[in-house]
């Protein structure tokens, strides 16, 4: 049966309310390797019958990148058109799929207006997973040893260390960690509107860095939880040639990996 | 009333009021910046300074410092029980005022010089330790370009006053317990400075008297110079460590600040209607920071709170890869150009205008550019500071008072305000990816 991605105003046009508002993001909305990830979460969602809504053409970008590079009136431009759109819809609790639109709704929409439950999808992922609603096996993933590399924005920023490796965890996979992880976590190099620009001069790029010391765990899987990471630490795969035997996936794909049907 | 006793008191009142001016000159420094309100949540405020000041809780990531460092600050603690003996000695003319204390088959009072001198001597294994760390082993954090010149002076010459003021203790103990031990009248051995004693043999019970003495004027002097050298140094620490983790940020470190200015801008173009609040004549209206004063007070106690010790920049990813960027050395600007506006004050009256700025004159762009605001250095710090906050903010002037953002990021800024994402998509193909299942 197709998947069905309905918007908030179909819902509202059909006098339904949905559970949650799953909020996309620019990269899960445009780049090609993060529509996947938008996707999955997708199958996600739709395997355990949960009620959700996008916003679809009228989602707009939270301003994260602007207010991380200074453009702090580009961002609450951004944050007050938006809180317009959610409140207009009463949204009460919103999923993303992106740390960078979480930690922004989040912390900074309330004191502009915007005040939501906002949680991340690999949040969403161990709520389901704790309340039996979401059934996982190890499949494909039983015994392969996956390292799950921690972005900035849902580690140190918002405290969530555990979420993703809870979902790593249920799939029997081997979880294996790097030097530096939870709170001592090294960076991909793509925050604070890094990702949009190049690199400042230096004598290494920091997803070179950062996925050598992954690729030291020689393992099968870099688990992700962030477009943006994928983006650097796939690049830093390919970087050094190992394509053919590292993936790099994002929490919500290895768990459609896993799902039992 | 002795000569001893009047020359102390001088030197006492001294050494205080010279103290108290620093300190109001550096309060004053810190309230140059703006207000923030940093005294909500009481409760969780007092737990965590017992935790991150009191208890070095974050200092215990890397043991062996941690646990030096742990010597050098239990001991300069509990010294001062001693200290403050001498103070009351030099006061009044007496000497070893609390050895009332020993009392008949329990003395107390060599039991606690013993044991100080067991603390001095962690302090003195302590500071040579961290000596070689930076002198010989040459630690990478401590070694690094920005240390060069007086940084690293500052930071021998507190280690090395620290051996030598705990050196005259054990030797001013050793001279008394060689003349104790001749009269008979000490039994018990003081665990450090009984070794000393066979070195002092020789001498006659007048030059032993000498000798002590000589060490307790220098300890005295050496107290008194310490406690105003910290004002000046970066060893300020261990006085400011306190206040600056009570008035830490308990936000999620992801949570930046909201510019009020903006908003009353932004609402006033969204809404026709919305009439922003008068501006404040004594605070002219900027956007970011282009100087100290542009900075929280908070910022500003974060800069005279940074001890050096570089753990920040240790796991910064820009600076791990060969950028520009190091957040100790923002910090070590903010403190340099605040100290400078400071002496501007000093001598004019009030700050003139002297054609340097934070911003250019001491934090290039370039090294703004390079953070990834990944908040390393913030989780880092053992006390706290946020030099993201500080970055944060000098990227905001740059970018809404100097229109001086890398052309790169100005595009994804017009992507933004175009299409609603920065790159350049139509809005209305936003969702497209559902297409593709």
């Amino acid at each position: 049966m197709e998947i069905q991605v309905k918007t908030y105003a179909e819902y509202l046009a059909s006098g339904e309310s949905p559970e949650i508002l799953f909020w996309v993001g620019c990269a899960g909305s445009f780049d090609d390797r993060a529509k996947k990830i938008t996707r999955a979460i997708v199958r996600i969602l739709d395997h355990v019958g949960m009620k959700f809504a996008v916003l679809g053409t009228e989602e707009s970008c939270t301003g994260d990148p602007a207010k991380r590079a200074g453009n702090e009136f580009l961002f609450q431009m951004q944050a007050m058109n938006n809180i317009t759109v959610l409140n207009g819809y009463n949204v009460k609790k919103i999923v993303t799929g992106c740390p960078h639109c979480f930690n922004t709704l989040k912390n900074e929409y309330p004191a502009l207006g915007g005040n939501y439950e906002v949680i991340h999808h690999t949040q969403l992922v161990q709520e389901l997973i704790d309340a039996g609603k979401l059934k996982v096996q190890g499949g494909a993933f039983k015994g392969k040893k996956i390292t799950y590399h921690d972005a900035c924005y849902l580690g140190r920023a918002n405290s969530v260390y555990e979420a993703p490796r809870e979902a790593i965890k249920a799939l029997d996979a081997d979880l294996a960690e790097m030097k530096r992880s939870r709170e001592k976590g090294f960076c991909c190099g793509a925050g604070g509107a890094q990702m949009f620009k190049e690199a400042e001069k230096g004598n290494k790029e920091v997803n070179v860095e950062r996925t050598e010391e992954a690729l030291e765990l020689t393992p099968s899987v870099i688990a992700t939880a962030c477009p943006f990471c994928m983006t650097m630490m796939s690049d830093g795969v390919k970087h050094f040639n190992k394509e053919s035997s590292v993936k790099v996936l994002d929490i919500a794909e290895i768990v459609v990996g896993g799902l039992k049907e | 009333m002795s000569v001893s006793s009047i020359i102390f008191l001088l030197l006492f009142i001294s050494a205080s009021a010279l103290f108290i001016r620093n300190i109001r000159r550096v309060r004053r420094n810190i309230l140059l910046g703006k207000d923030e309100v940093r005294n909500d949540r009481k409760g969780e405020r007092w737990k965590i300074m017992t935790l991150v000041a009191l208890g070095q809780k974050k200092m215990f990531k890397r043991p062996l410092p941690a646990i030096l460092h742990l010597f050098v600050y239990v001991g300069f603690v509990l010294i001062n029980i001693e200290v403050l003996e001498m103070f009351i000695d030099g006061a009044f003319g007496t000497h070893r005022v609390l050895s009332f204390l020993n009392f008949e088959g329990f003395p107390l009072y060599t039991y606690m010089i013993g044991s100080f001198e067991i603390f001095a001597f962690l302090v003195t294994f302590g500071c040579a330790v961290f000596l070689i760390r930076r002198n010989i082993t040459k630690v990478k954090r401590l070694v690094m370009k920005e240390l060069d010149g007086w940084p690293k002076s500052d930071a021998n010459i507190i280690l090395i006053s620290e051996i030598l003021i705990m050196c005259s203790l054990f030797l001013m103990n050793a001279a008394e317990l060689t003349t104790y031990q001749r009269a008979n009248l000490l039994g018990s051995m003081l665990p450090v400075s009984q070794y000393l004693v066979p070195f002092l043999s020789g001498i006659s019970d007048e030059g032993l008297h000498i000798i002590a003495n000589a060490c307790w004027w220098f300890h005295i002097f050496g107290v008194f110079a310490f406690l105003n050298y910290l004002v000046i140094s970066k060893h300020f620490h261990i006085v400011l460590a306190f206040p600056n983790v009570f008035y830490a940020n308990l936000n999620p470190k992801g949570k930046f600040t909201n510019l009020g200015s903006v908003t009353n801008e932004v609402k006033a173009m969204l809404d026709p209607t919305f009439t922003p609040p008068p501006a404040n004549p004594d605070q002219p209206m900027r956007f970011g920071a282009k100087d100290v004063q542009d900075l929280s007070w908070k910022q500003l106690m974060d800069a005279y709170t940074c001890t050096e010790c570089g753990r920040c920049t240790s796991a910064c990813p820009a600076n791990q890869t060969g950028k520009l960027l190091s957040p100790r050395k923002i910090m070590m600007d903010t403190r340099d150009r605040l100290e400078e506006v400071g002496k501007n004050i000093d001598k004019n009256g009030k700050f003139v205008d002297d054609g340097k700025a934070l911003s250019g004159n001491y934090i290039t762009p370039e090294e703004l550019w390079a953070c990834t605001s990944c908040n390393a250095c913030v989780e880092e710090c053992p006390v706290n500071i946020d030099p993201l906050g500080i970055i944060i903010d000098l990227r905001r002037y740059l970018v809404m008072e100097q229109s001086a953002a890398p052309t790169e990021l100005n595009m994804m800024f017009t992507n933004v305000e175009n299409n609603g994402a920065p790159w350049a998509f139509a809005q209305s193909d936003r969702l497209n990816w559902k297409n593709e299942f």
